[in-house]
């Protein structure tokens, strides 16, 4: 077949003779035929099928369907151009002529659809991946949302739920990247920080008469800026940004803006010179040239409220942070005694390579301080809103700056201080940071028998998760199987060199030659006894809780066949009159039908009083003979009770009870759920013995995973 | 390359450890008083402790102590089957008869050389409990098959390795064996002395190992939200090695770091993204 296009008179010529019909002096197909001449051989062999098989049905629908071929192939490739040809013969067939040249006619419609779905990205596809990248450009995790508007309120990045600008996958994903870090910029490079004369860009922009405008104004401004921020610092993302902007329409900016774009883009330019622009352009009456697409709002409001809110949690964590140090400084008695307050100075460390972070350095009294790496990063997210760490900053955290610490004395739940509760219940110390000193008795724990619950929902879980137990079987029993070498073997599958010399030796010394000269690869026997401690309390009501109960199901699935001791329990409580430890499962229980009841009555109850439940579960512990005793925490969120166990006293006290587990042999770790468990884990557990799952619906299959990689 | 003694080229030779003298210079850039503190445990003969996560500079920084000191270095890759006989020696069968032959611990301490334990905890933990007499005062082996102690000159020093960051219960120092030594912390270089290292070790041009320094603190950023450990500087020094290679930047880091890093595809996009937002 020769690949030359046929020439608009020979299609005409073909066209003519399918479509005799319906053609007349007035309805030729010579324009069909001239705009099919533009096309490939191959197009039009295949618009000439096509056109065959359609006239068998009906010459008018071929007529039709020959004018709207050309718009059809320069919409869609050719597979998705047949797709739309037995979408208008199906209504053709069902509803007839005139639906089905409306159909025909429909083809921009129809690609339009086409190329949204299958080139349209989905939020929930890209979150993960953004999420991370997110996390990586500077360290300080924001969180993706999808939302109706698309900014960010500095906590948080907004995105459209779906994208289809562009028709190829890859391009949308890539819009919503460059939307990411676009608005990433804005929190990295300080366009929410305080202009001059300590106002926000709302105050700003309520000073115009035309507040939208504007906005909108400081937005396409603040942009500028943005850009040559990631110009300097992100060079590849920089040109991907442009390049997905040069394909929908380059922005072009009218001549008075000129001056105010070499301002912005010098690497010194702050969210000031936005703002000084932004009165110049206002003032000669400029509108803002179209935005870029990947340029979001700017909903002052939200973010406002929204950073309000995260700054003055950042103020509390930084001035407890340095009450911190005050203390192990010994500088808060000092100071009460002289009276004066303790006051910190800070300042920024740059390194002389600008594209290092910036380091906080601390000073007390002229000395500097070395401040945790968790204060450092804190200390970064306060530079990004201030650009300085505000002097009311630098005061310590005084004793009251825990909401709540103060106790309830006259409470009604106080009627559990009767001493009648205490009997044949288990008494606990109680670790007091403040008095450095246990208070004696202080807690009252009792174990209790989870209901059993009738519902089916272990074997439910089984069900749904069967696929994902039998590839945790697999692994489990990969671990059971690891091997070690036994020497002196009588068989075996290797020569035991030191065997041979001895026996040798024996041999000539006149002795009799031992027969063990083999190593043989044998089973290690895993000598591992552990205590799974989950979190009953209120808090995990709903998800969470359900959560829990599946990582047990699997968890205990993958135990079983470990053959490692264990033991479950669950903990709530109110009050240090009241607290309860749940028995789902004793070490010497085996794993039947009386636990799966219980597992599935697991159920939230009240409060979590971490330090007497990890005290008992000690105690039980070393009872046990095993050579590694593990102590393993699920839970939501930081020790918390009724009465003022919370803040700093629940973690010390939790604290404390960990120190006393580990000087008696037990390893404990904790795996929560809680995203802002970096604040406080690490002292409670110390660096590496926790992990953060970032997704609750995760936690199943995580736990037994990291019951693996902690094991082995 | 680093030149070892004897001879010029290492073709085909066979060398026994104690011979492993390092003759040039093994590049090393000082973090802090790494290199001080290390002359000055060496001088008082305590054993020395290096804590760090992998590709941050340990081995490296033997090497390099090794060299200054010119002392032969003997290095032992620990494993979970390493038995304290691997370590000391064992008697063998030559020419009809039985022969004592010392393990690499014993021949350092013979010649007086360093030797350097690498992580340590990966070995069986009975191993551990072999290195403790000659970890404290005594600094004497004891051989237990032979019966005899051998007393280590002043030259020896030993060394071990070991990373703090791993979450395992069973892989953890004991007390009774870490309190025996002066630890040094080894971490990732600041950027601007780790993109000198990348430069050197590599013969990358300087702005781009600066770039790729910087993707690698991203890569860090991550550590802990998916990812178990950052892009080390030796996986840094991987990647520019192939970027020197004519290997296209993208390409390089996804080869040397985020297929190295990880198995999850969607951290390995987010890594791949990062890298892409640095290099054209």
């Amino acid at each position: 077949m020769s690949q030359r296009p046929l020439s608009s008179f020979e299609l005409e010529q073909c066209l003519e003779n399918c479509l005799d019909a319906v053609l007349s002096t007035r309805r030729t197909a010579e324009a069909p035929a001239s705009e099919l001449s533009a096309f490939t051989r191959r197009q039009q062999e295949f618009v000439l099928h096509w056109l065959d098989v359609i006239v068998s049905s009906n010459s008018e629908m071929g007529f039709q369907f020959v004018s709207h071929v050309p718009e059809a192939l320069r919409l869609l490739p050719v597979p998705e151009v047949e797709k739309w040809i037995i979408h208008f013969m199906d209504v053709y067939d069902r509803e007839g002529l005139y639906p089905g040249s409306a159909a025909v006619r429909g083809v921009g419609l129809f690609a339009q659809e086409c190329r949204i779905e299958s080139m349209a990205v989905d939020f929930s596809s890209i979150v993960r991946v953004l999420e991370h990248f997110i996390r990586g450009l500077s360290g300080r995790g924001l969180k993706l949302e999808a939302g109706e508007h698309v900014f960010t309120d500095t906590g948080h990045i907004y995105l459209p739920a779906r994208l289809a600008v562009f028709v190829s996958e890859k391009m949308n994903f890539r819009l919503y990247k460059a939307t990411a870090a676009h608005l990433w910029a804005q929190t990295q490079f300080g366009t929410f920080r305080s202009t001059r004369n300590g106002t926000g860009l709302m105050k700003v922009c309520a000073g115009f008469p035309q507040r939208t405008r504007a906005c909108r104004l400081l937005n396409a401004l603040e942009t500028v800026r943005l850009n040559a921020c990631i110009e300097r610092e992100l060079p590849g993302l920089y040109l991907e940004m442009m390049a997905l902007q040069r394909e929908l329409a380059p922005i072009e900016y009218p001549p008075q803006w000129q001056p105010s774009l070499h301002r912005l883009r010098k690497p010194a330019a702050t969210v000031q010179d936005t703002v000084d622009e932004l009165r110049r352009l206002f003032s000669c009456r400029q509108t803002p040239p179209a935005a870029f697409c990947f340029q979001g709002d700017l909903r002052l409001e939200d973010t406002e409220t929204a950073m309000r809110g995260r700054q003055q949690q950042e103020k509390r964590a930084f001035r407890l942070w340095l009450r911190q140090i005050a203390l192990d400084l010994k500088a808060v008695e000092a100071a009460r005694e002289t009276g004066s307050a303790v006051r910190f100075a800070a300042s920024w460390e740059r390194a002389p390579d600008p594209q290092q972070e910036m380091s906080l350095v601390l000073q007390f009294d002229g000395t500097p301080i070395d401040p945790p790496d968790d204060m450092q990063l804190l200390s970064r997210s306060i530079l990004q809103d201030f650009g300085e760490i505000p002097h009311d900053y630098l005061m310590p955290a005084g004793d009251a700056a825990y909401p709540g610490t103060s106790r309830p004395a006259d409470l009604p739940s106080n009627v559990w201080e009767g001493s009648y509760h205490e009997e044949g219940a288990h008494l606990y110390n109680e670790w007091d940071f403040r008095r450095q000193h246990y208070r004696k008795d202080w807690c009252v724990l009792r174990e209790i028998d989870v209901h059993p619950s009738d519902e089916p929902y272990v074997d439910e879980v089984l069900r749904r998760y069967s696929g994902l137990i039998s590839e945790l079987r697999k692994t489990f029993e990969m671990l059971r199987g690891e091997d070690r070498i036994a020497r002196k073997q009588s068989n075996g599958d290797d020569v035991d060199l030191d065997a041979v010399v001895e026996a040798y030796a024996d041999m000539h010394a006149g002795m009799e030659m031992s027969e063990r000269l083999f190593t043989k690869r044998r089973n290690l026997e895993r000598s591992m006894a552990v205590v799974f401690m989950v979190d009953m309390s209120g808090s995990t009501k709903g998800w969470i809780n359900d959560a829990e109960r599946q990582a047990l199901v699997m968890l205990c699935e993958a135990l079983e066949l470990l053959g490692d001791r264990y033991a479950v329990y669950g903990f709530s409580g109110i009050t240090r009159k009241r607290c309860e430890l749940y028995r789902v499962k004793r070490f010497d229980e085996s794993y039947g039908e009386a636990v799966k009841r219980r597992i599935s009555g697991i159920r939230p109850q009240d409060y979590t009083r971490m330090g007497v439940i990890i005290r008992h579960l000690t105690d039980m512990l070393e009872k046990i003979e095993a050579r590694t005793k593990l102590l393993i925490t699920l839970s939501d969120g930081k020790p918390d009770d009724y009465d003022g166990y919370r803040g700093e006293y629940g973690v010390e006290d939790t604290r404390q009870a960990l120190i006393e587990a580990k000087y008696r042999g037990i390893h404990p770790f904790c795996i929560t759920i809680d995203k802002e468990a970096h604040e406080y884990l690490p002292r409670m557990f110390g660096a590496v013995n926790y992990v953060v799952i970032d997704e609750v619906n995760k936690l199943p299959m995580k736990v037994a995973d990291i019951y693996r990689k902690l094991t082995t | 390359m680093q030149k070892l003694i004897p001879g010029t080229t290492l073709d085909g030779r066979t060398l026994k450890t104690e011979e492993f003298i390092v003759r040039d210079e093994p590049y090393y850039e000082p973090q802090g008083a790494e290199i001080e503190l290390f002359h000055a445990a060496y001088t008082n003969q305590i054993p020395v402790l290096l804590k760090g996560p992998t590709g941050c500079g340990k081995t490296r920084f033997m090497e390099h102590m090794a060299w200054r000191l010119r002392r032969p270095l003997i290095t032992v890759s620990c494993h979970d089957d390493l038995t304290a006989s691997d370590l000391v020696g064992r008697y063998l069968l030559m020419e009809g008869e039985t022969r004592w032959v010392n393990g690499p611990l014993a021949r350092a301490v013979q010649i007086g050389g360093i030797c350097y334990l690498d992580e340590i905890v990966e070995a069986r933990k009975d191993t551990t409990v072999v290195i403790h007499p000659l970890a404290d005062d005594r600094r004497v082996l004891p051989m237990e098959k032979t019966g005899e102690l051998l007393k280590a000159p002043a030259e020896f020093c030993l060394a071990i390795s070991y990373n703090p960051g791993y979450q395992s219960v069973l892989k953890d120092l004991k007390h009774s064996t870490r309190q025996r030594f002066v630890a040094i912390e080894f971490d990732y270089p600041p950027a601007d002395l780790e993109t000198t290292i990348v430069v050197r070790e590599s013969g990358l041009a300087e702005d781009i190992a600066a770039r790729l320094v910087k993707f690698g603190g991203m890569t860090r950023n991550l550590k802990g939200s998916g990812l178990d450990e950052g892009a080390s500087t030796r996986l840094l020094v991987h990647a520019a090695k192939l970027m020197v290679s004519k290997v296209s930047p993208r390409t390089a880091c996804r080869g040397a770091v985020s297929e190295a890093l990880t198995d999850d595809p969607d951290m390995r996009a987010a890594i791949n993204e990062l890298s892409s937002s640095l290099f054209a």
